[in-house]
């Protein structure tokens, strides 16, 4: 059951999409072709799915080491933010050096960005026992005022008319592209690598095993003498370091430059991603694929159906609600018993 | 109004609905359940209640929808970690995204409409004190509700034999249930009370406060009333300080902005004040471990089966 219910989960969200389209009064074999299947079409569709699947794969190996321990970050989103901003700096600052280190650089500074972000809380959790829950959520606000205020202020094009944004970054911060015509990147290789290692971490390593039993039996991991803050911190900068990469992923793509819409809620949707993929590194791809496909059809809806693309928020939220309420029968088993049969049991 | 009789009245219009949710969510954690999902409910209560004041131009169907709208989510929220037994944490945070997207979609329509300014209700006499009475008696209703839901839940929770029932299911369910009361019926209640009161707390913002519907306008308050309620060590009338103390932050800080003083800090700068303040007051309450663990409900988040 432990795969069976992310397939129960979606079962049910295309259920709860079928209800969706005929309240809205589209056809609801319409609204699916449109939603699910015209995003991924052609050639472009599908390298676009990848494209949209790469930051959140990245958030979402992050997040899991930590959500295996119960280190619950949930502001990669803000490290995603930070992470942007700090490869950005870069990349203005080193605009005169054609060189591929440039692309490293910015990749170092995008992790180490995240990082510091999420040092945070976790400074703050194992040093004054403060719930990183709050803590890093409430960072997701300051950092998307700060980076508001950089691009009104400090990191603003000189001569962008105001606008907004940073200047344009030269072509040796930019990604090269996989497939031409399209906007996939080398970013998919950064995602795929990471899954690469979030598993050989989270299955092979001694580490990746405290963390899971700190998660599953703390007071076994805690007899056992696994340090805890150890894993506080452990979780905590892996998420950072994932979403800021993913962030510099973002300004180093098409975009390239850093405005105030650098992330589409990647980091929220990054921790469903991280649930669906059963915090494993291979449910994480098909996680992050599915996600993307639900950010694509919401775009598609926008465009044919006249909804409002927020309806891909809805279908998120439906599957890991339901994906939640399936995971009843992991740990129990259902047994449907009669009334009389209940008062026999009780006896 | 003078500036500090306008500075406290605005105080108090920012500070109720943090005060709204606060409450309703503790009532909810006192009974051991934690919901995440205050965000969502808020912002699905702030769309429910304005389109409907909108579309009946009555502003009572229009609280009592974002009533309805909260405690809906609420019951989604309570049926999957009450019944099927599912983890708080998660299913909290799987409700506030997708509540917020949820409002963002319903609310496409609503944009750029604008309810009627709401009726003030002045209190005879106590209006007519000096500064005070302006400033804390010449407002909208919910804020006089807040402070009737204050005393009814300090006079509920400590000297009524329900909350004392809601206090021990929330300690110990076990024993709660030993001595044969329905834990699980009793914290469904306590849940669909938490998601109403902040459904109502959403759409005092967008029925009263602005009023008017934008996406994304919650920004975070149910997170900062969840945060409030740890602030509180789970007690009523600090949770109802609290709200206030964060509504002073929030509105000094658009002072600033609004006088001149504003040319040397930068706008987002003291835009980010409130949450930076959550963290700094969070953190002094939760450095001294006891503090927490002494007030906190023991059996907070943890599920509860019981045994047939």
């Amino acid at each position: 059951m432990v795969y069976g219910s992310p397939l129960l989960a979606i079962a049910l969200m295309l259920i709860g999409g079928f209800l969706v389209f005929f309240a809205l009064g589209v056809d609801p074999i319409e609204g699916f072709t449109v939603y699910f299947y015209q995003p991924v079409s052609d050639i472009y569709g599908i390298a676009e799915l990848f494209f949209m699947a790469t930051p959140l794969m990245l958030c979402a190996i992050g997040l899991a080491i930590g959500f295996r321990a119960n280190v619950w970050n949930i502001g990669a989103e803000g490290q995603f933010i930070v992470g942007a901003i700090c490869a950005s700096a870069v990349a203005l600052w080193l605009d005169h050096w054609a060189s591929p280190w440039v692309l490293f650089a910015m990749v170092i500074a995008g992790g180490l960005g995240g990082i510091l972000w999420a040092a945070i809380p976790a400074l703050l959790k194992t040093e004054a026992n403060t719930n990183e829950i709050l803590v890093s959520l409430m960072l997701v606000y300051v950092a998307q005022l700060l980076v508001s205020y950089l691009v009104h202020g400090p990191m603003m094009d000189p001569m962008g008319f105001n606008f907004p944004q940073s200047r344009m970054f030269e072509e040796p911060a930019l990604l090269p592209v996989l497939i031409e015509g399209t906007r996939l990147n080398a970013a998919l290789l950064f995602a795929l690598s990471a899954l690469l290692v979030g598993y050989v971490f989270m299955q092979r390593s001694f580490l990746g095993y405290q963390m899971r039993v700190a998660g599953f039996a703390p007071n076994a991991a805690r007899y056992a003498g696994f340090s805890t803050r150890y894993m506080v911190w452990i979780g905590l900068l892996a998420g950072g370091c994932m979403a800021g990469i993913a962030g510099m992923t973002q300004v180093s793509g098409p975009m390239g430059q850093v405005t105030e819409h650098i992330s589409q809620n990647y980091g929220f949707a990054a921790i469903i991603v991280a649930f669906i993929g059963r915090l494993h590194a291979l449910g994480i791809l098909f996680g992050a694929l599915l996600m993307a496909l639900l950010y694509l059809g919401g775009e598609q809806a926008q465009q044919y159906l006249n909804l409002p693309s927020a309806i891909a928020n809805v279908f998120q939220g439906m599957l890991l609600f339901f994906l939640l309420g399936a995971d009843v029968l992991i740990a129990y088993r259902i047994r449907w018993l009669s009334a009389s049969k209940t008062s026999e049991a009780k006896h | 109004m003078a500036l500090f009789e306008s500075i406290l009245f605005a105080t108090v219009v920012a500070g109720t609905p943090l005060a709204i949710v606060g409450l309703g969510q503790l009532i909810a954690e006192k009974s051991g359940v934690l919901n995440l999902g205050a965000e969502g409910m808020m912002a699905t209560g702030a769309i429910a209640g304005f389109a409907i004041a909108y579309e009946t131009q009555s502003v009572w169907l229009g609280m009592g929808a974002a009533m309805i709208a909260g405690a809906i989510l609420a019951g989604l929220f309570a049926f999957v970690v009450l019944t099927l037994l599912g983890n708080q944490v998660a299913t909290g945070l799987a409700l506030s995204i997708f509540g917020v997207g949820l409002s963002a979609f319903a609310g496409k329509p609503y944009e750029s409409k604008i309810l009627p300014s709401p009726q003030v209700l002045e209190i005879p006499l106590l209006s007519d004190i000096p500064v005070v009475g302006p400033a804390l008696f010449q407002h909208t209703w919910p804020v006089y509700f807040s402070w009737v839901l204050l005393g009814a839940m300090m006079w509920f929770l400590y000297r009524s034999r329900g909350g004392l029932i809601l206090r021990a299911v929330g300690e110990s369910p076990h024993s709660a249930h030993t001595v044969g009361f329905p834990v699980i019926r009793i914290r469904y209640l306590a849940t669909l009370f938490g998601g109403a009161m902040a459904g109502m707390g959403g759409a005092f913002l967008s029925v009263f406060v602005t009023p008017l519907w934008a996406e994304g306008m919650v920004a975070g308050r149910g997170w900062i009333a969840i945060a409030l309620v740890v602030f509180a060590t789970w007690r009523p009338l600090r949770v109802v300080l609290g709200a206030y103390l964060f509504g002073g932050v929030l509105i000094t800080q658009l002072f600033i902005q609004g006088s001149g003083m504003a040319i040397e800090i930068p706008a987002q700068i003291l835009s980010a004040l409130p949450y930076l303040v959550t963290i700094v007051v969070l953190v002094i309450i939760s450095r001294n471990p006891n503090t927490v663990r002494l007030n906190a409900p023991v059996s907070l988040g943890r599920p509860y089966r019981p045994d047939a």
